[in-house]
């Protein structure tokens, strides 16, 4: 913090709130600073910062540049979908609205250069003015001059100005081939354990103690630090299972009753223990949190279903269908063999038909059916293709009435396709001997086939 | 009056200290031409006599200047131009036109960017009218009308020359070189380029009317001059504010540049590049350093902005990730071992995975599917890997192949620093056969 504070040129009122805001990340802002320099000096053309997702990058900025009342821009990536919106927001932001609207229907890096200029003559930066580009990963998409000229825009309209990038991907692969105007390349590393729980018990529940809090913020981070450390995810299970740790505080005392019943004491401090009992509030939560890896953490419940959940008293989490159940779907009885029939068509060995599918296929060598050089199962190595042939013999031989090949089923054949439970492979022919591939999953199989009462695994080469 | 005076000589450390910054950033930041070029005085004579043709005896040029990056192309036109200024009958009657490849990025563009820099009758304002044919009819008719001795002449500098070869037909450049090479209005046409096989973009038509001269600036710098060369950078004007200052801040300078640790870190920063501009964030990085708390450079300063450039930053997005992440990583280290050079998806990644926590029977990273995937998405947002083909609609995620981006030693080199490993996972990532 002190690095921070010493800044001279700034006010240091200003400069006391800036560090307030940003916590864990004095390091990385002083030497910021220090490499912005006073607001009138000259700060180097461009600056590249990467570092993880959620790791202050774009906050440190917005709250440096807001704070100290810096002339800036910032722009996201995303939203400039074309380089025009760039250029207009630029302008919009360093001269105002007359400035924008100077420019040509659609612009060219030549235009935004010549208006920048004339406006620079009529107001010439009295203190740096800084174009901070946020997810700049995306300016690799764009044009191919643009990320060149962002770089060294500077000296090409010779005014005070300097480009930040943020991003999440290392220098080494925004690198055009004929170079560039190389950036200076900051780094921000990611937060420690010790940071994350500092960070995270800074927005406390008023209705509950900081230590409680702050031990809750132990355990969530014990479940989840293997898996996830990402700031706002984290701060998002935070916020939506903290909820329930209230809630669990309160059936924890009901616990804790019956508890203090059984073992006849602690009857008067009650509310001490329910406070500082850590362990069995590890206890009562960490199932749940467990539970919260599976739903909240993958979207699988939308983090409002599970607030209702958690209102609900006897509806256990994640007893709530999640997406990826959805994912069952009704289809007509031939469309199901016609997909089992794909599923097995791409998953098995051609070779290996004549075995699974023929009534009377004679004597076939065990040998000769399980060799040894295939070790690797295909369920590794993802569906086969295979042609529409093999499939409708495999269909009439997994069928057992006769079916009539009719148009009917031919066009359920394409409608799985649109259905993308089927992916055509080749584009090359559409009616003679198209190829397919099958694009579901093994339960979704297991499921269809359940339901027509066929026994898939019994057929699946992988599994004998 | 007198009081005045010895504030003048002698102003507090703080002022001193931000008109150092001052200085030096200007100098540092913006490329300030030096008063002298320093190495390349031959490219310099033969580029101003060049020019000084054009512009008193009428004599149309071409040439190029080609060198790598940052080695100081646009410092020695800068140079040349201003020394030709001082020339009187340069000042009064040179017409200059700068374009750059990047932003004149098409003939239409970069034709009404030298209508505008002309000041032609077409020009109202800084609007420019009539079409591509017409502005290009315009501008011929206007260069062909003069002649040698009478017409003002016109300098043409072609920032990112290769750009300029990218453009359709290279009418541009075509025209430019055919005024140039025939008896019209007396212009210059300067190129610079980092691309050193620029010949070979050129069509052949507009290669037969350029006249191959090539003004070449590689650098010939040695060690010493290059310690030299950070030392002029550091050091303050004469005509600094507070002399007393001034004097000591050169003095540290000079000590600083003679310590041995600087000069290991110099040599370093020599052997990966020669060039100023690395150079420059080099000493932007150690000026930064310098506050009114700490009012000179020490060794220090140069070796943790050095630390700071050499930063290896691979490396360091392997420190932020999960122990999931990581796991899968070495899970991939493993594929790549076994099957060398061969693609892995997520499917054969999390088979390994498992394998890994069988032999440990460890419930402790006992992941569900979903969890894993969305930790290899991750990972494939890191670009950490990459998809073999990408075409990601047709199939499923788990089956889409994909490559490692990581070597061996970066990953190994990562597990040392990754803070709290455990020691499974250590084990797990030594042994090379899982």
């Amino acid at each position: 913090m002190t690095s921070l504070l010493e800044q001279p040129g700034y006010d240091e009122e200003k400069l006391q709130m800036v560090a307030e805001q940003l916590l864990c990340r004095e390091d990385q802002a002083g030497l910021l600073l220090s490499l912005m320099g006073q607001p009138q000096q000259y700060c180097y053309p461009s600056i590249f910062i990467y570092g993880h997702q959620a790791s202050g990058k774009s906050h440190v900025m917005h709250v440096m540049l807001k704070e100290l009342e810096l002339p800036h821009a910032i722009i996201s990536c995303v939203e400039c979908v074309s380089s025009s919106l760039l250029f207009e927001l630029v302008l919009f932001s360093f001269f105002g609205s007359e400035a924008s609207s100077l420019l040509p229907r659609s612009p060219s890096l030549s235009d935004f250069v010549r208006i920048y200029r004339q406006q620079c003559l009529q107001a010439p930066a009295t203190q740096t003015r800084y174009i901070v580009m946020e997810k700049a990963e995306l300016l690799r998409d764009a044009d191919a001059n643009l990320l060149p000229a962002l770089l060294r825009l500077q000296e090409l309209v010779e005014d005070n100005v300097s480009v930040i990038l943020l991003s999440e991907i290392s220098w080494d692969k925004f690198r055009p081939n004929t170079g560039c105007f190389e950036p200076l390349l900051l780094h921000f590393p990611d937060y420690s354990k010790g940071d994350l729980h500092q960070i995270l018990s800074q927005d406390s529940h008023p209705k509950y103690s900081d230590d409680f809090y702050s031990s809750y913020i132990n355990i969530l981070l014990g479940v989840f630090y293997t898996v996830c450390r990402d700031l706002r995810e984290l701060r998002h299970l935070v916020r939506h299972t903290h909820t329930h740790t209230g809630r669990q505080r309160h059936t924890h005392s009901q616990h804790s009753e019956d508890f203090t019943q059984h073992t006849h004491t602690h009857t008067e401090d009650f509310t001490l223990l329910k406070e500082t009992d850590t362990h069995k509030l590890w206890r009562n939560i960490e199932p749940h949190l467990k539970k919260a890896m599976q739903t909240v953490y993958l979207r699988e419940v939308s983090s409002v279903q599970w607030e209702q959940m958690q209102q609900m008293e006897e509806k256990e989490a994640g007893a709530l269908r999640g997406l990826s159940a959805h994912t069952h779907v009704e289809l007509p009885y031939y469309s199901k063999f016609l997909l089992v029939a794909a599923y097995l068509a791409s998953y098995n060995p051609a070779r290996t038909d004549r075995r699974f599918f023929l009534k009377h296929h004679g004597k076939i060598k065990k040998t000769n059916f399980l060799k040894k050089n295939e070790k690797t199962s295909n369920h590794l190595l993802g569906p086969k293709p295979f042609p529409l042939d093999r499939l409708l013999a495999i269909f009439y031989s997994v069928v057992d009435s006769r079916v009539a090949p009719t148009a009917s089923i031919f066009s359920q054949i394409s409608s799985l396709v649109t259905l993308q439970l089927l992916t055509q492979v080749s584009h090359d022919d559409q009616l003679d001997a198209p190829k397919y591939k099958c694009a579901v999953s093994l339960d979704f199989i297991c499921a269809i086939s359940r339901t027509v009462n066929f026994e898939i695994v019994k057929y699946l080469y992988d599994f004998l | 009056m007198s009081k005045r005076k010895v504030k003048d000589s002698h102003l507090p450390v703080g002022e001193c200290i931000t008109e150092v910054q001052s200085i030096l950033r200007e100098r540092l930041c913006c490329n300030l031409h030096p008063d002298k070029p320093e190495e390349i005085e031959a490219q310099h004579k033969h580029l101003l006599e060049l020019l000084k043709r054009t512009v008193i005896h009428g004599e149309s040029n071409s040439v190029l200047i080609v060198a790598p990056r940052g080695a100081g192309k646009t410092m020695l036109l800068k140079c040349v131009l201003r020394d030709l200024l001082q020339e009187k009958e340069a000042e009064k009657s040179l017409l200059q036109v700068h374009l750059n490849g990047l932003l004149q990025t098409d003939d239409r563009i970069a034709l009404k960017e030298i209508t505008r820099q002309l000041h032609l009758e077409n020009v109202v304002g800084d609007k420019v009218f009539g079409s591509f044919a017409e502005n290009l009819a315009f501008l011929l008719e206007a260069l062909k009308k003069g002649d040698r001795s009478s017409s003002r002449p016109v300098l043409f500098i072609l920032d990112e020359f290769d750009l300029f070869a990218h453009h359709k037909n290279q009418t541009l450049l075509y025209n430019l070189f055919d005024v140039a090479q025939s008896a019209q209005a007396p212009i210059a046409v300067v190129g610079l380029t980092c691309r050193l096989d620029v010949l070979e973009l050129l069509e052949k038509r507009v290669k037969s009317r350029f006249s191959h001269r090539q003004i070449h600036l590689l650098s010939t710098l040695t060690f010493c001059q290059y310690v030299q060369r950070v030392q002029t950078q550091l050091s303050l004007p004469e005509n600094f504010p507070d002399k007393k200052f001034g004097q000591e801040w050169n003095k540290s300078i000079t000590t600083l540049c003679k310590d041995a640790s600087v000069e290991e870190v110099l040599r370093r920063h020599f052997n990966t590049s020669k060039d100023f501009r690395s150079m420059h964030a080099l000493l932007m990085l150690c000026l930064s350093r310098v506050s009114v708390s700490k009012p000179v450079l020490k060794p220090a300063d140069v070796l943790e902005a050095s630390k700071l450039r050499f930063a290896d930053a691979k490396g360091n997005m392997l420190h932020g990730l999960s122990i999931l992440e990581l796991c899968l990583i070495i899970a991939m280290k493993h594929l790549n071992d076994v099957y060398e050079d061969e693609p892995f998806n997520l499917q054969m990644v999390h088979n390994e995975f498992k394998k890994f926590l069988q032999r440990k029977s460890n419930s402790m990273y006992n992941f569900e599917q979903p969890v894993i995937m969305k930790a290899f998405e991750h990972l494939q947002q890191l670009e950490l890997i990459r998809p073999v083909d990408s075409s990601t609609a047709k199939i499923q995620k788990e089956y889409q192949l994909m490559r490692l981006m990581l070597n061996h030693s970066q990953i190994m080199e990562a597990l040392q620093k990754y803070p709290q490993c455990p020691t499974d996972v250590k084990q797990w990532a030594k042994s090379a056969f899982a």
